[in-house]
């Protein structure tokens, strides 16, 4: 077969994996502000939720999430009567988003406890409440230092899409997986592999600096 | 008649083994514009942040206006503050900050209006105007649109001072507001205060160490020494004919330095 016959349903499973990343990262990124800010709350029962969340998904593995989420959830709901069968999408989506979640937490943390003491002062000497405070004074300055934090996890989670082919959903290292067993082709096919994930991983980059630029572009203001 | 708005009674604070205030007693008048100097670690910095809830107290009790800030009465007795409380007590004070603590990410308006709308549940257009007359009095009526960034210190220390004003405080505390300035810088803002305390009701407290301009502005002078009050007076009497060998001590050093 000739290269560019490969690149149909390469493509096919490019889009796949497009969207899984995207899905999985905006899911991911509201699981992080809640698990991060739920980490600094005064509320323990609210910080317990958040940090059992957090170390859980940081120390076991995608790939056990993923098979638990799949495989282990439906029959425990089986036992207790629930139907908790997920497609293989939402099942990889959703591991994919606590997953990287869970460390993007993290960053969320450390971001807002890392706004200097005098902003926190300012804030409480203009009386705002402790929810003003955080979303008018910590989160704007905290979130522009989360964007190169949150890039790199971006690009890790399109990296980890990967993972998801192994509950047969047909993404790009799935129909990678597909031709190779079919033409036995692996230099062409894993080649233009490796070059379509270094695609998709330039393109998130930019866009994750594109939105580093917004959130925090008053920190160029000129004149 | 006397009318004190600020009352410390045999107020101690401590930072570990540290003694910062130690049993001080310490009255302002409503009005009253009262300077306070001391050498550094000297507790007159710690007056302030108690003043605005940043530092809490541990022991004595401290009145703003007749009723206990850090304590309030529940079943008759004295118990210490709630959130609540304190959120209620601090409208009454506003400080100004010897970093100036502006919001980076705000522009200058958005900074002065941003307390006044949140807190005051003030409209927004009523704020804008209100900021625009504040910036006015501070000189820095064009740069409404700025962000802090683009300030020098000076006219951020003025717009320091224009947000404080904005929430309408009683009583306005400057802590050192400035020594983190240049020096060319510090006329502009003492002007802006000297402005203020023209002013007849409204109470301010400065932490300062420009003897000068303290001398000109303040109805009371007081120092401070290992967290007491070791001599106070007026300016004339203080700085003319001090009373103790410490305060001399600590004149001649600051007026030679």
């Amino acid at each position: 077969m000739h290269w560019t016959e490969y690149l149909n349903p390469l493509m096919q499973g490019a889009w796949l994996t497009v969207q899984l990343t995207l899905y999985s990262t905006i899911l991911g990124a509201v699981l992080a502000f809640a698990a991060g800010i739920g980490k600094t709350s005064h509320n323990r029962i609210v910080k317990a939720i958040a940090v059992t969340y957090i170390e859980v998904f940081r120390g076991t593995s995608l790939l056990v999430q993923l098979f638990w989420l799949y495989f282990a959830l439906p029959i425990l709901g089986q036992t207790v009567g629930l139907d908790l069968r997920l497609p293989p999408v939402v099942a990889g989506v959703l591991a994919l988003a606590l997953n990287i979640g869970a460390y993007g937490a993290e960053v969320v943390r450390g971001a807002i406890q890392a706004v200097s003491k005098d902003q926190y002062e300012a804030a409480k000497a203009l009386n705002f409440t402790r929810r003003q405070t955080l979303w008018s004074v910590a989160l704007p300055q905290a979130i522009p230092e989360m964007m190169p934090s949150f890039g790199n996890l971006a690009v890790q989670n399109l990296k980890d899409t990967a993972l998801v082919s192994l509950i047969s959903l047909g993404d790009l290292a799935f129909r990678a997986e597909q031709l190779r067993n079919f033409t036995q082709d692996s230099t062409t096919i894993y080649t233009m592999v490796l070059f379509m994930y270094f695609g998709m991983a330039l393109v998130v980059t930019a866009l994750m600096k594109t939105l580093e630029r917004y959130v925090g572009r008053w920190r160029s203001a000129r004149g | 008649m006397s009318d004190t708005i600020i009352k410390f009674d045999q107020v101690v604070k401590r930072f570990g083994a540290l003694t910062v205030l130690d049993h001080l007693d310490f009255n302002v008048q409503r009005g009253e514009k009262v300077t306070i100097i001391g050498p550094s670690g000297s507790g007159k910095s710690t007056v302030l942040r108690i003043l605005m809830t940043l530092e809490s107290i541990s022991e004595g009790i401290v009145s703003v206006d007749g009723e206990p800030l850090w304590h309030e009465e529940r079943n008759g007795r004295l118990v210490n503050a709630s959130e609540a409380h304190l959120r209620k007590m601090r409208v009454q004070l506003g400080m100004v900050f010897q970093q100036f603590n502006l919001f980076p990410h705000m522009s200058v308006r958005r900074n002065i209006t941003e307390g006044p709308v949140k807190v005051l549940g003030m409209s927004r257009q009523d704020a804008r105007e209100r900021a625009e007359e504040l910036l006015e009095m501070v000189g820095l009526a064009n740069q409404a649109d700025k962000y802090p960034h683009q300030l020098s210190g000076g006219q951020q220390q003025r717009v320091g001072i224009a947000r404080a004003l904005a929430m309408r405080p009683k009583v306005m505390l400057f802590d050192e507001p400035t020594s983190a300035l240049d020096p060319e810088l510090v006329g502009e803002v003492l002007n802006v205060i000297g402005a203020l305390a023209e002013e007849h009701d409204l109470t301010m407290l400065l932490v300062t160490h420009e003897m000068r301009f303290a001398r000109e502005v303040s109805d009371r002078v007081c120092f401070f020494d290992k967290g007491k009050i070791k001599e106070q007076g007026t300016p004339d009497e203080l700085f003319t004919d001090p009373k103790e060998e410490r305060t001399r001590e600590f004149l001649k050093a600051v007026l030679e330095g």
